[in-house]
């Protein structure tokens, strides 16, 4: 019974592993509805702020933002990359790092030259080696991160653009479609894609307190910081439904995998009494 | 009687969403107030109280400073979640500037690293093959 003692102890050992992944996966599933809530809390302001941007676009302003339109040729883009801290969430990051990748060496062909930032712990440390030049890096945010901590990465970007380093700039995350499908998308954010047309053709504009470039500054500014956040938030509500996912196959793969065991176990228990009973039979036998 | 759209709105979450008769808000250049029909404006906000005027009475809101956009029959205010000055705001870039230069630092030592393991994979699979043709397993 040498064998069915050794099957044994694997048995135990996956039963401890499944108890690990099914407690993993009720975390994620409490963790998930709490980063659903936080990223539905912060739409209104970013549909809000997009709203005005397209109307900004139809606007006749005399004064004409940086940000809004830029036709300078492409040398060098920046790209803000959302991830993870923490890993065990399937193929989430793994996937957003691939699509990136590609759009750089398609850039990389063109070439054009790529900075990015890197918030989230998965990311820094896949693109540390990267030979991209990382210009700025955030970590430990948390579940609940918070508006404050991002502004000096956003910041550090924005100086980029103004100073001409970078001539577009762009943020990569992953879309939260819904629990079962994050989608990896890249959004550009400066320089500004006019959004919908209300149908405002009639020539009008606004009244802008104090000046128009202190006004447009400022909402721009927090338009791109909203647009960043969103990012940040649908990214981590990403995380958690992807790591219920990842922890709820998991489990059900220990269970196969248990099963399958105890399967072989008794079976070898069973060839071994079959072995004792015949050879004590044909002991019998022989006196 | 007509009315106006308000929405008060921060980062974080919605504040207030309405029908008013007219609202206050703090404009950076003093305050205004916006009744029905207003003209399309654009201002920065100082911190200060948003008070909304509806049929039913008064609703106060606190915003930290922000943008108000006025339509003619819609008016929203993008309250800030953060405290913003332009030092504080350039110490936090300067401290994640700095991390990154840290990291690509650091990044030459974990390559030296990495190239070892992948140095020392190889030896293991080299050693493995001749393990294999003497017959032998590891």
């Amino acid at each position: 019974m040498a064998a069915g003692k050794e099957i044994k102890t694997q048995i135990s050992s996956i039963k401890n592993t499944q108890k690990i992944t099914s407690a993993m996966k009720m975390v994620a599933a409490s963790k998930m509805k709490k980063a659903q809530d936080r990223m539905l809390a912060s739409r209104p302001y970013c549909e809000k702020i997009s709203n005005v941007i397209g109307h900004l676009a139809y606007a006749h302003s005399e004064f004409k933002h940086p940000y809004m339109n830029s036709s300078e040729k492409l040398q060098c883009i920046g790209i803000i990359i959302i991830s993870s801290d923490r890993g065990l969430c399937g193929g989430l990051n793994t996937n957003l790092f691939r699509h990136i990748l590609k759009q750089v060496v398609e850039h990389q062909i063109k070439g054009i030259k790529v900075d990015i930032c890197t918030i989230g712990k998965k990311a820094t440390s896949f693109f540390k080696n990267s030979g991209l030049n990382v210009k700025s890096i955030l970590t430990d945010l948390g579940d609940a991160p918070r508006f404050d901590d991002l502004l000096g990465t956003i910041k550090v970007m924005l100086d980029g653009f103004d100073a001409g380093e970078i001539q577009q700039l762009s943020v990569a995350y992953n879309k939260f479609e819904n629990t079962m499908i994050q989608a990896p998308t890249i959004m550009q954010l400066v320089p500004m894609v006019a959004g919908e047309s209300n149908n405002m053709n009639h020539y009008w504009d606004y009244i802008y307190e104090p000046n128009a470039q202190e006004v447009l500054s400022a909402l721009l500014v927090r338009y791109i910081e909203a647009l960043v956040y969103q990012g940040l938030v649908e990214n981590i509500a990403c995380e958690q439904s992807s790591r219920m996912v990842a922890m709820k196959s998991a489990t059900d793969n220990a269970g196969d995998m248990v099963k399958e065991l105890e399967l072989v176990y008794n079976k070898a228990r069973q060839a071994a009494i079959t072995q004792e009973i015949s050879e004590i039979v044909s002991g019998a036998a022989a006196v | 009687m007509s009315i106006i759209h308000v929405d008060v709105v921060s980062a974080t979450e919605p504040l207030y969403s309405g029908e008013a008769l007219c609202v206050f808000a703090p404009a950076s250049a003093g305050e205004l107030g916006i009744y029905p029909k207003h003209t399309a404006l654009l201002s920065t906000l100082k911190p200060g109280e948003v008070r909304v005027e509806t049929d039913k009475g008064i609703e106060s809101i606190y915003v930290s400073g922000g943008i108000v956009e006025v339509q003619p029959d819609v008016v929203t205010i993008f309250s800030d979640t953060a405290i913003r000055a332009s030092d504080l705001d350039e110490s936090k870039a300067l401290e994640a500037k700095q991390r990154a230069q840290e990291a690509m630092e650091n990044a030459t030592k974990s390559q030296d690293i990495s190239a070892t393991q992948a140095a020392l994979a190889e030896s293991m699979a080299q050693l493995q093959m001749i393990n294999k043709i003497r017959g032998k397993k590891i």
